[in-house]
């Protein structure tokens, strides 16, 4: 890996990521207005929506590194599709806990089987079989490939997920309908918040995935080393 | 062609002890649902297109493991996929020989089922085997494809239904609902939509699996 | 729990998660880094 490229991954991808989270951070406690109707608690609203978003980001790239691998055998696209899935599985965790805690103040329950939450657990699983599959798989390189395909094949259910979940819970009580949390962006500053927040968390989430796939270049190395001197 | 019909064939005769397991695995979910949850909480429609679904979900995919398992065992793995047909035909001969037997296996537990939990109020209507055809050739589809890639696995038994449960989602949904659906007596407009997600998902899926299926058998 | 409670609660969890991940992958980085030392200064014996 040249310096340049270096530089720019570990100085001005971390700055960026930094300086854009405490911008955030500084909207959503102090900047923006609250919420006529949730009150305080809608801030909430602004990270939980923004990694949300970025699950399903995270499934286009797990896929189109996959299909990269598969095309082309490129080790960089494999690293990235492992990466990605991890991360993205940390986000899914995180739209999983938050929602929730967002949900209970708000609807008075703790979890609903609206057809977001419902969704959101089911990418949770897929991407969790991702990761299995990889720790789980079989022994040697073909593994990749596997997951590969698996990377494309999960991918692919989504938009069925998505019109399955919608027909099946889609049509629901009143409860949530009424609160729901997109709808009263009034204020500007509300957008503009959401914005920063969107590309704070999508900058903290090509660095985490950077740094991971960083570890698994490390990995890669100590298993080629051990092999190395296991033949010696 | 002829060999893909072939190699049909020969698994057909595999497939007699894929259709045992596969149903009695399927019977004991229903016993243990029943006898985990009062029976007779478990009656009308719903439940039981619910119940079906739900045992053919997972007595078909950990029957399906062993979709694969003589080839792995006799070493054959390198040989199939030196087979002069095209590595996506094997997918589909597969799948569709597992899909019949998915097929037999369900239609035998529907009776049984609505025998166990009660048929107050079920009056099947035309649509059911259409709904059936179609879930099944869902769940044959992602089946087959999980199980080659588990297959090398030591952990194949754990990893089959890890990775076919949540690909699967979509086809429990709408196939309990449109079945729960078609028991209770409603027409093929009515479930209209269940059925275009079944078959749009069977399609795109076996088309993956054919596509992808190199990948998977390559050495 | 008050309103703001929640809030708080939501934004730590946030903060918690990243910071634990962040913390996972630097210590098997470390141990890593150590693992590839060792075996790196293990070599020259076998020359």
């Amino acid at each position: 890996m040249d310096d340049s490229s270096r530089i720019w991954r570990d100085r001005i991808l971390p700055g960026a990521t930094g300086a854009f989270m405490v911008a955030a951070i500084a909207m959503v406690f102090l900047v923006v207005p609250s919420e006529r109707e949730q009150g305080v608690v809608q801030r909430i609203f602004y990270f939980h929506v923004a990694t949300a978003w970025i699950c399903f980001a995270g499934f286009a790239i797990v896929a189109g590194a996959s299909i990269r691998f598969l095309m082309t055998g490129s080790e960089g696209a494999d690293r990235l599709a492992h990466a990605s899935a991890e991360v993205s599985l940390l986000y899914t965790t995180l739209v999983l806990v938050v929602g929730p805690i967002w949900a209970r103040p708000i609807w008075g329950v703790w979890w609903t089987w609206d057809p977001r939450l419902t969704m959101t657990v089911v990418l949770w699983t897929i991407y969790a079989a991702y990761l299995m599959l990889r720790r789980l798989g079989a022994d040697d390189d073909a593994v990749r490939r596997y997951a590969a395909v698996l990377g494309v094949v999960g991918s692919l259910t989504i938009p069925f997920l998505f019109l399955a979940i919608r027909l099946w819970r889609g049509i629901h009580p009143a409860v949530m309908i009424a609160k729901d949390p997109d709808a009263g962006l009034k204020d500007p500053m509300m957008g503009w918040t959401l914005l920063v927040a969107n590309v704070a968390l999508a900058l903290l989430f090509a660095w985490l995935v950077w740094l991971r796939t960083r570890l698994i270049r490390i990995d890669e190395q100590v298993a080629a080393l051990a092999l190395e001197r296991a033949r010696a | 062609m002829w060999a893909i019909v072939r190699k049909d064939l020969a698994i057909e005769l595999r497939t007699r002890e894929m259709l045992s397991s596969l149903f009695l695995l399927a019977f004991l979910v229903v016993l243990v649902f029943a006898f985990a949850l009062e029976p007779e909480r478990l009656a009308g429609a719903e439940v039981a297109a619910g119940l079906l679904w739900a045992s053919v979900l997972f007595a078909g995919t950990l029957s399906l493991d062993r979709s694969f398992g003589i080839e792995r065992e006799a070493g054959a793995w390198t040989a199939l996929a030196l087979l002069p047909i095209d590595r996506g035909s094997v997918y589909l001969a597969k799948a569709a020989a597992n899909a019949i037997v998915l097929l037999i296996g369900t239609a035998a537990l529907l009776p049984l089922i609505a025998l166990l939990l009660g048929t107050r109020g079920i009056a099947p209507s035309a649509v059911l085997p259409v709904v059936v055809l179609l879930g099944v050739a869902g769940i044959a589809a992602i089946g087959t494809l999980c199980a080659a890639i588990a297959t090398r696995s030591r952990a194949r038994a754990v990893l089959m239904p890890l990775l076919t449960f949540p690909l699967l989602s979509p086809v429990l949904i709408a196939a309990a609902r449109a079945t729960a659906g078609a028991l209770v007596g409603r027409s093929a407009s009515e479930v209209g939509s269940w059925l275009l997600v079944l078959g749009g998902f069977d399609i795109v899926f076996l088309t993956a699996g054919w596509l992808t299926f190199d990948y998977v058998l390559e050495e | 729990m008050r309103g703001l409670d929640y809030l708080a609660a939501a934004y730590t969890a946030i903060w918690i998660a990243i910071f634990l991940y962040l913390l996972a992958i630097g210590r098997r980085a470390r141990r890593l880094e150590r693992e590839i030392d060792e075996l790196r200064r293990q070599e020259p014996r076998d020359r």
